[in-house]
């Protein structure tokens, strides 16, 4: 049965060949069937797979298929092999099924739109490369389904092309996340030189043997992997692409820049976290990043109009808290969250998708209102995800994740008080901003009136996934909750769990009572604000100190406002004055030489025979004459 | 004789003449074959003259074919007047 495990991937890359090739020339229904099959025969293979691989016991707890050996040079000979342990079935599963919920969404979304077969031809192939990078045994086979799932991210956000700010949004995602790719591939160089091989288990294996803890080269190593996962994974201070990325359409949004590819960062970081482990300072600076990235996220989707980027921002947030995890040494408890989150997001992105498809393409919440019983599923379903996100105690699969997240946070020996507490108030933010979205989108008066409505198609992946945003929590409850840590005893066969935990003066109950405070906190004050007194709003941001505050963090903390200021504008500048140096000079002349050749022999061209005639006869007396006299 | 040809070719504007010159082009080069085959004792140079003939021929019947396309199009057999395909 394992060894079914190549046609994961190979599937979906099949079937997006097919519709890139015959796609123009099939009616809609083909294009969908193939599309969503494809990815539903995947699904049911990683089902299959899970089943065998937890019924079986074997070797190492992980099972390598070698399909064949990719290139064979001077000692450096990376195979094409896929590898499957705890970390990966956990990735491939959610993802797969993730991206099949959302491929029948979209069957149905995107009927309307142009290029409906390019469309799943794109959604298939950003699934091959995702599972790709998942299952790869080897650094640079991940590499490769890294810059395949930016790839289909960039086409996706440019989707629509003929609007042009989509395709600027679509460069922006590309070259900012290239920063971070270029860092990862000169981490993959260092790693090579140093250790002699790219796959990961033995590169794990060399690096503890070789490697002191703390010295330089795993320090360079895990900085420069970090770079590419900050990149991917839209993480301070590269994370000004993702909220740019709402551009493509919205099945889009939740699979690549919710669900699953900006999670990437997240799986690399597991994946190589020997190294991080072998990196003291690096490792710090993952927690660093996460918790003020989570701030920042919460802070900015505080103030968006435009309901996808409110969600955006609060991917940008949630993916902070998974990087926080991984800081303080919490492996098992990122990928948690990151199995929730992709629950959750994704279902939000989807029913904030109906409520945008019944107002005629409107984003702005301002603009909504009443939707409650108008949308009574989306309602429902957002209001369960909502909840979720930001960690309703008890019932709620974000509860769970989240709470383990920062019990470890406070707890690990990495963790810290400080720590803790950016993460208890990323909480009470959640809370804030996705319920200011939930009261004003579908609680007061209505004031577009709803066009449309979903069919069975849409409403399926709601009900599945609203069932799962509450009970993906309960594979893994912690002490105080029955003490079944199912989820995480799983994952603790690829990944180590956290060292020696200690407490203090918070138990984890209290951690958890702080977190359902925060959450209690978050959602008066949304009420309040958005629901009773909405004039309170204006109140605060009629002052010039709240009026700053709001700009700010409108902006995302002003980072496109600094790039713009440091590398943009500097670069362009180079480039005016620097119009006419040597180089340029050289080959300008070339052209012009071209040019003056062909305005002279452009005159012969006259159209008149004779003329013709007499140039191939005087010609021919100077062939003669050479060949004669010479 | 090659040269009377060319000189027509270059200088005269109606294609009938254009076409005549040719055909005295040909004609010089068909003669000046036979006479070096005269000359060398080589039987090479008679068969070359048929070949010139036959070509000869045909150009004449495809360039009147043509000549009458272009008499139809543009009622003029002026060489100058066909330039409007010039590059």
């Amino acid at each position: 049965m394992l060894r079914l495990l190549w046609l994961i991937p190979a599937i979906p890359f099949a079937s997006s060949i097919v519709l890139a090739l015959v796609g123009a020339r099939i009616s809609k229904k083909i294009a969908a069937i193939i599309g969503v099959a494809s990815i539903a025969t995947s699904t049911v293979i990683s089902i299959l797979l899970t089943w065998s691989f937890l019924g079986s016991s074997l070797p190492k707890n992980s099972y390598t298929q070698v399909l064949w050996t990719w290139i064979n040079v001077a000692g450096f000979h990376p195979r094409i092999a896929f590898y499957l342990d705890a970390l990966s079935l956990v990735m491939i599963l959610v993802v797969t099924f993730v991206s099949f919920l959302i491929h029948l969404y979209s069957a149905e979304s995107m009927l309307e739109s142009e290029g409906y077969s390019r469309f799943f031809a794109y959604m298939n192939l950003f699934v091959a490369s995702m599972v790709t990078l998942l299952l790869a045994d080897n650094l640079l086979l991940l590499y490769l389904g890294w810059e395949g799932v930016g790839l289909c991210s960039y086409l996706l956000i440019g989707f629509w092309y003929s609007d042009f700010k989509n395709g600027l949004a679509a460069r922006k995602a590309f070259i900012v996340t290239r920063i971070g790719d270029t860092a990862m591939i000169v981490g993959l160089f260092l790693l090579f030189q140093h250790l002699g091989t790219l796959h990961i288990q033995e590169l794990m294996r060399r690096a503890t043997e070789q490697w002191p803890a703390g010295s330089a080269l795993p320090i360079a190593a895990a900085a420069l992997l970090l770079g590419g996962a900050v990149g991917k994974s839209a993480q301070l201070p590269l994370q000004t692409w993702l909220p740019d990325a709402m551009a493509g359409p919205t099945p889009t949004s939740a699979l690549i820049h919710a669900a699953t590819m900006v999670t990437a960062g997240v799986y690399l970081i597991a994946r190589t976290h020997v190294l991080f482990t072998l990196a003291p300072p690096v490792q710090l600076a993952v927690a660093i990043i996460g918790a003020a990235t989570l701030l920042l996220g919460g802070c900015s989707a505080l103030t968006q109009p435009d309901i996808k980027r409110v969600l955006a921002y609060s991917t940008v947030s949630q993916i902070g808290y998974m990087f926080l995890a991984l800081g303080v040494g919490a492996w098992a408890a990122g990928i948690f969250h990151f199995m929730t989150h992709a629950f959750f997001k994704s279902l939000l992105f989807l029913s904030a998708g109906v409520v945008i498809d019944a107002m005629h393409d409107e984003h702005n919440i301002f603009k909504m209102g009443g939707l409650r019983k108008e949308l009574r599923l989306a309602f429902v379903a957002f209001l369960v995800a909502g909840c979720s996100l930001a960690g309703l105690p008890l019932i709620t699969a974000g509860f769970y994740s989240k709470g383990l997240i920062l019990s470890e946070a406070w707890s690990s020996p990495q963790g810290s008080a400080i720590l803790w507490l950016a993460g208890v108030v990323g909480v009470f933010l959640t809370a804030l901003y996705i319920f200011r979205v939930i009261f004003l989108v579908f609680f007061g008066e209505p004031k577009t009136p709803v066009t449309k409505r979903p069919a069975y198609k849409i409403k399926i992946p709601l009900v599945v996934l609203t069932v799962l945003s509450v009970v993906g929590g309960f594979v893994n409850l912690p002490p105080v909750l029955g003490d079944e840590p199912w989820f995480t005893r799983l994952l603790h066969t690829a990944l180590p769990s956290v060292g020696q935990e200690h407490f203090g003066l918070l138990t984890e109950v209290r951690s958890e009572e702080f977190i359902t405070l925060a959450f209690l906190v978050g959602l008066g004050l949304a009420y309040v604000l958005y629901h009773r007194r909405r004039q309170w709003v204006e109140v605060l941001v009629g002052n010039r100190a709240g009026k700053a505050l709001h700009e700010f963090w409108f902006s995302g903390w002003g980072f496109d406002w600094y790039y713009d200021k440091l590398f943009v504008q500097p670069v362009m500048w180079f480039a005016r004055v620097d119009k006419s140096d040597a180089v340029d000079t050289f080959y300008n002349g070339v052209a012009d030489l071209n040019k003056l050749l062909y305005r002279g022999l452009r005159r012969t061209e006259n159209g008149q025979v004779r003329w013709y005639a007499a140039s191939i006869a005087a010609g021919t007396v100077v062939f003669v004459a050479i060949a004669l006299f010479l | 004789m090659f040269a009377l040809g060319l000189a027509g070719l270059l200088v005269r504007r109606n294609l009938i003449f254009t076409l005549m010159s040719i055909e005295v082009m040909l004609n010089a080069a068909g003669l000046a074959f036979v006479v070096a085959g005269a000359h060398w004792w080589q039987p090479d140079g008679q068969v070359i003259f048929i070949f010139i003939l036959a070509t000869a021929a045909a150009e004449v019947s495809v360039g009147l074919a043509l000549l009458l396309q272009f008499h139809h199009q543009n009622k003029s057999l002026d060489a100058d007047a066909a330039s409007q395909m010039r590059g």
